[in-house]
Formats: C-alpha cells, structure tokens, sequence
C-alpha cells in the first residue's frame, strides 16, 4: 500500500518533469493567463493554454487565413491585458489595424514588422521570442522546417514569451517542434430569429496536434470580446488519429 | 598676476562676412536691410558704402537717392552673434578665456598669454594681421581693464597698447562715448559740454551720481580698474568623438570589437554624466592604405547603453573590410538626444519594458533596414486607404479613439480587386459574385455603408460597401463604385473579414 502511494507520487513527479522538458511549463511568472478559451483549454495538458510556448497555425485560404488572424487576434488580447506590447511579424502585412480593437486589442500596442524576405522574417521573429518584454509574437511565415521551428522553441523556453506561428499556404504540412498545431476556417454565422445582417464571427477550430493533450474539433463565435461556445463539440478525432499526434 | 585685456572691434562684421561669401562685392557699396514697420532699414553697411555717407538705421529709399547704384541684400537676423561666437572660439588659440562682446566685438583676457609671441606688440600685429588676412576690418587695443581697451579700441587715436597702470591718462582724451554709458547720458553730458573723459573724470563722485546716476561712475571705476568686471568666456562644444590609434594594424575582427568596446565604454561614460544619449553613432576605421572604412548604427529612442550599442554594431563588423590592417579607429555620435528622465517604478515594469522593446527593434532596424517597423495610430478618415497613419515614434499616443462601430475587415486588400457581380435591383446587396475565377453565392448581407471620397484630398467616386457572407460561411468585404447611372458600375473585393 506504501509502495504504491510512493510510485503515484514519483509517476507524478516525473509526469511534470517530461512536460517541462517538453517545453510545457505550467506556471510561467507564476501567473496563468485566461485565454477564455473555455472547453477547448481541457484539449491541453492540466487543462491550462500552454503559455511560453510556440504555437503552429495553418491557412489553405485567404478566407481562412483572416479567420485565423481573428482567432489569434481573439488569443493575444488576454496576453496583452497583462503586459504591453505585441510584435507583428509578416513578409507582406494583409492586417487592417482598425479591425484588431473588436477583438479586444489596442492596435497601436501592436508593432508591426513587415520583412520581405522570409529568412529576414524568421530572424526577427527569433530575436522578438527572446525579448522578454514582448507580450506576444506573432509571425506569419509561409515555410518552416523543424531545425527552424527548433530554434524558436528554445528561444521561448529561456524567455517565456509566447509566440504564434501562422503559415498561409504551406508547402507541406511537415512535422514542427511547436506544442499545438491549429486550423481554423470561417463557419456560417448565426444571427437571432433569422434577423438579416451578418452574425459575430464564428470559426471552426480544429486542433489537430497537441503535445500531450487531446486533439479535437469546435466550433467558436468571437462576441461580446470573449470566446463563446454555442455549439457543443461536435467531434473527436478517431483514436489512431489521436495515437499519431503530438 | 597683473591682468591685461584685449579688445577687438569688428567695423563692418556682417558685410566683411558678406564680401568673403561672394567676393565679386568687394569694394562695392551695398548693404544689408531688414523691414521694419512697413520700411526697409539698413542694419549694416559696407565700408564703401560708409564712404558715400550712408549708416545704420537710415532708410533704404534715403540710401538709394545718395547712391543709386547701392546693392541691397537681406539681413539674416542674429548673424552677429553666431559670428562673434564663432570668431571668439576660433580665438581660443590666442587665449583660453574669450568672450563674445555684442554687437561688434570680442574681449579677450590675455593675462600671462603675450610673451608666448614675442610681447604684446607682435601679439596684437599676429591677430590682426591673421583677422585682416580674413577679410574682416578690425581695430583693437590692449589695457588693463575691459573698460579702457574697450573705449580705446574704438575711439582712440595714439597708441593700441597702453602700458600697465596709465589707462587713466590713455581715456582723457577720449569723448564719453568710450565709456560705455547709455545714450541718455551721453547727450546730457555733451549739452553740458563735457566732450571729454577728462571734463568730468576729477569731478566730485558725489555731484556725478546726483547728475548723471549711479552707471556713469560704475563705468568710469571699470574703466580705470577700481570696479572688478567679470567675462563670460564662451565654451567650445567639444565633439562628441572619440579616437583611438593602434600600435599595430589591426586586421581581425575581436581586434575591431575590442577597440570598439573600449571605445562605446569611454562616450558611453560621458553620456550618462552629461544625461544624453546617442541616436545614430559612426564608427570609422583609417586603413594603413589610407582607405576609410566605416559603419553606422541609429536607435529609435536616444540611449547610452554601451553593451545594448555594442550588439547593434556587431552585426555590421563583418561590413568592414580590414586590408592590411587599421590603424586608427574613430567613434563619433552624430545625433545625440536628451534622455527623458524616468523614475524607476516598483511595481509597474512597462518603463523598463519598453526600454527593453526599443532595444529589440534597433536591433531589427540595424539588420533589415528601419522602413519595416511600424506602428498605427487611428487617422480621423472614413477612407480605408487614410483610415489609420504610420506613427512617427514607439511613445506616440494616438490622438483618438479606435472606432468600433462600424465593420472593418481584418485583412484588407492593398488594392481593391475587382468582381463581377449579379445585383437583383440596384443598391441591394449582390446575389452572387465571381471572385479569382470562384463563384460565391450570398446568403447574408448587410449595408450599403456609403463612404464619400475626401473631395479636398482626391477626385473620385464615392464606395457603397458591403459585408456579405457566402452560403461556407465566408465573410467578404465588397464595395461598388459609383452609383447607377448610364453605365454599370464597377464591383470591387477589398477585404476579407475573420
């Protein structure tokens, strides 16, 4: 009975120890940052939004990519309330500042940086994971291959900042050393009582990879400055799917 | 020590000044004149132009019925002293006390300096022979007291250099305007027939105060050395520059990064004395070959920060091509910056955080180039194109609110594309619309939102826009240009919202 008490504690023990090595620590500062993300966050390992870490997004098109940017932008305004300042690191800005505020960001806290050659963009967007006093990173990058995504992964392990890595268009979806990888697409909004007009932005969220946590899929309106579940989960992924990721 | 002061008399300063920067005008008659209400003065005039009987403060129409042929030129407002400023500083190698005396001189203590050419004699002859050699007309006289070389340097008549102890002989002669006084007095003194310094010089104290006020005696005591007068000696800027020469050529680069570090340390140190700090720095290295080789780093808020200075010249060492070797380094700040002081909070970092940010964004602009960092404040346009303006620096704040009333897209298109639409009646919303080759059929709409084009910026016709969502869900931002008329309007794709 002992022994047994002894080896649940030490499985514990080295439970958090694989996850820091992994990159997931879980208290960065000692504060957890509310994302409001609500049932997604119990996709995650301990039901937190891993912060200090670096997640992958993908778009396949332009439609899904300002979901996306609308998404991260919904994301970063609960990492901005804390600290000040975001960078915006693109090879071509597509952002209309004006729209970031329905999101809950102050646009002009966010600096952006428009760098034309990838490379460059890769760059910049290591050295600002460095910096502690980012708030956020956000970098929209076409291709990155793991020795990059590496790089960025231990960037933010010394500096805690969190950074999210949107690929438009990829050319292959390869492996990453990112915690999460996330697609999101544009759903049909819903109005009230077929009222005309267009509804709150709502999205599909998948979450195809998560490093020690649950894949899954939902859906996601963006009102009221806050993420809000109408719809229930609506799916989870087949179980060999679930073996595979991460 | 017994002290000796010299001053120097610029007769005709600014068109002296005038005739070095266009040496065609020498010898002519011309002048300088300024409007003063509604009527062009002369505020300066050559000495040509002297000779015609042509002075200060006359009018200029007066002038040109004495001489026709007068040239005038525009006075530059505050010339003089930007002039005696400079000629003062270049004096300093005479003497290291030399002050600016408004509006036409200079007074230089030369207490102790003279022997150093020769005696006071070839002293003087070599400033005014240099100063003479420069085009400016000048007088000058060395006394005891400021007052005496003063007066004599202008009005005297016999010797320049009046021997220790004998100023009071040397001023009888002169007429009270040697004395410095004010015009009031002097008129007051010259009804009273008093031309000379010597009329008045042995009258009672007592009797002077009553008659002519307190200055009439303080400037006779100056001028005789009972009454001590201080100079304000001018202070050259020293460049913010720092030299360093090597004993051997240098031609690796932790060569270069060492001498720079001891460089960066050293301006560093007198920047934090003096709480300024650099904005952009040059660093340059003289190779043995007599090639210059140099980099050059900006920051986007002034600092003096050695190692943070260090990093953003690091990245541009390999730029420098050593040959066979440097042998002097020079690290020079060309724009340098007041540091707002701070106070450090104890508990709110965002001060030092933000010192930390624009660390990070030197760096970046250091090695891509300073167009790609920007920030955005809210313009007050209705017109996409206008609605938001690059800010100027990273403490900008905007000057008004962001706008959230209305729908904005959060991608927008840099240039609006355009479509091809079907519209059931005009003004409505379209149906269906052809974008890249894709057909999207509308299932929700909302608009128009009429935005007129800024007639006072650009011509053009005004965007009705409108937020449509196709039957996937996706959320465009569409306008039309123009309204119905003869001819179909354009449709056009401008934004793409989350």
């Amino acid at each position: 009975m002992h022994s047994k008490a002894l080896n649940s504690d030490l499985i514990q023990y080295l439970q958090k120890e694989v996850l820091s090595l992994q990159g997931l620590n879980k208290s960065v500062g000692g504060q957890h940052v509310n994302t409001g993300l609500g049932i997604i966050e119990s996709a995650f390992p301990a039901q937190i939004f891993p912060t200090g870490a670096v997640h992958e997004f993908i778009s396949l098109s332009a439609e899904s990519a300002a979901a996306t940017n609308g998404f991260i932008s919904g994301l970063i305004s609960s990492f901005m309330q804390q600290r000040g300042m975001c960078l915006w690191v693109s090879t071509r800005r597509t952002v209309f500042p004006p729209a970031l505020k329905v999101f809950g960001i102050e646009p002009d806290r966010i600096i952006f940086a428009e760098v034309a050659k990838p490379k460059d963009a890769l760059w910049v967007i290591e050295e600002a994971l460095k910096c502690e006093a980012l708030a956020a990173v956000v970098g929209e990058v076409k291709d990155l291959s793991f020795t990059e995504s590496r790089r960025l992964q231990l960037a933010v392990e010394a500096s805690k900042v969190t950074g999210f890595i949107h690929r438009h268009q990829p050319r292959i979806e390869n492996t990453v050393a990112c915690v999460t990888r996330w697609k999101i697409e544009p759903v049909a909004s819903i109005t009230e009582d077929g009222m005309p007009g267009l509804g709150f932005p709502r999205w599909n969220v998948q979450l195809l990879k998560v490093r020690n946590g649950k894949p899954g899929t939902w859906q996601v309106e963006w009102s009221a400055n806050s993420f809000q579940h109408t719809g229930r989960r609506t799916q989870q992924l087949p179980a060999i799917q679930k073996l595979k990721a991460g | 020590m017994h002290r000796r002061f010299l001053a120097i008399w610029f007769r005709h300063l600014t068109t002296d000044w005038w005739v070095r920067k266009h040496p065609e005008l020498k010898d002519t008659a011309f002048l300088l004149a300024a409007p003063e209400r509604g009527r062009m003065i002369v505020k300066a005039v050559s000495s040509a132009a002297q000779a015609k009987g042509i002075y200060a403060n006359m009018v200029v129409a007066d002038c040109r019925t004495i001489f026709p042929a007068l040239q005038v030129f525009d006075h530059i407002p505050g010339l003089e002293r930007k002039l005696l400023q400079a000629l003062a500083e270049w004096c300093i190698r005479y003497t290291p006390v030399a002050a600016v005396d408004m509006p036409d001189g200079l007074m230089l203590d030369i207490s102790g300096c003279a022997h150093l050419w020769g005696g006071e004699h070839a002293y003087l002859k070599d400033i005014l022979n240099r100063l003479r050699a420069y085009g400016y007309d000048v007088r000058a006289a060395i006394a005891d007291t400021i007052g005496a070389a003063w007066g004599i340097a202008r009005y005297g008549k016999i010797t320049a250099i009046i021997t220790p102890g004998t100023q009071a002989t040397a001023l009888m002669p002169l007429p009270p305007h040697a004395l410095r006084l004010d015009a009031a007095i002097i008129a007051r003194l010259e009804k009273l027939g008093l031309y000379q310094v010597q009329c008045f010089m042995n009258m009672p104290r007592s009797a002077l105060r009553r008659r002519f006020g307190q200055q009439l005696l303080s400037r006779l005591d100056q001028a005789l050395g009972q009454e001590i007068e201080v100079l304000e000696p001018v202070c050259p800027i020293i460049p913010y520059q720092e030299r360093l020469p090597v004993l051997e050529p240098i031609c690796t680069a932790t060569g270069i990064e060492i001498a720079l570090k001891k460089m960066l340390d050293k301006l560093c140190t007198r920047f934090t004395e003096e709480g300024i700090g650099l904005r952009t720095c040059v660093f340059k290295g003289y190779r043995i070959d007599g090639n210059i080789q140099q980099i050059q780093v900006g920051t986007t808020r002034p600092s003096s920060n050695a190692a943070h200075l260090f990093k953003l010249f690091e990245l541009k060492i390999p730029i420098l091509e050593p040959g066979l070797g440097f042998e002097l380094f020079i690290l020079e700040a060309t724009k340098i910056e007041d540091i707002p002081i701070t106070q450090d909070a104890l508990w709110n970092e965002s001060a030092h955080d933000d010192v930390i940010v624009s660390e990070l964004l030197d760096k970046i602009t250091g090695k891509v180039g300073a167009d790609t960092i920007r920030r955005y404040l809210p313009a007050e346009h209705y017109w996409p194109e206008r609605s938001v303006t690059i800010a100027a620096s990273i403490q900008d704040k905007p000057a008004a609110d962001w706008r959230t009333d209305i729908p904005r897209p959060i991608h927008i298109l840099y240039k609006p594309e355009p479509i091809e639409v079907s519209v059931p009646i005009p003004d409505y919303p379209p149906m269906l619309f052809i974008y890249k080759g894709k057909l999207h059929h509308v299932s929700k709409a909302d608009g128009p939102e009429r935005i007129e084009q800024e007639w006072w910026i650009e011509e053009g016709l005004y965007r009705d826009y409108y937020c449509v969502e196709d039957d996937k869900g996706n959320r465009y931002w569409l306008f039309r240009s123009g309204h119905y008329n003869s001819r179909e309007p354009k449709w056009f794709m401008h934004g793409f919202f989350a």
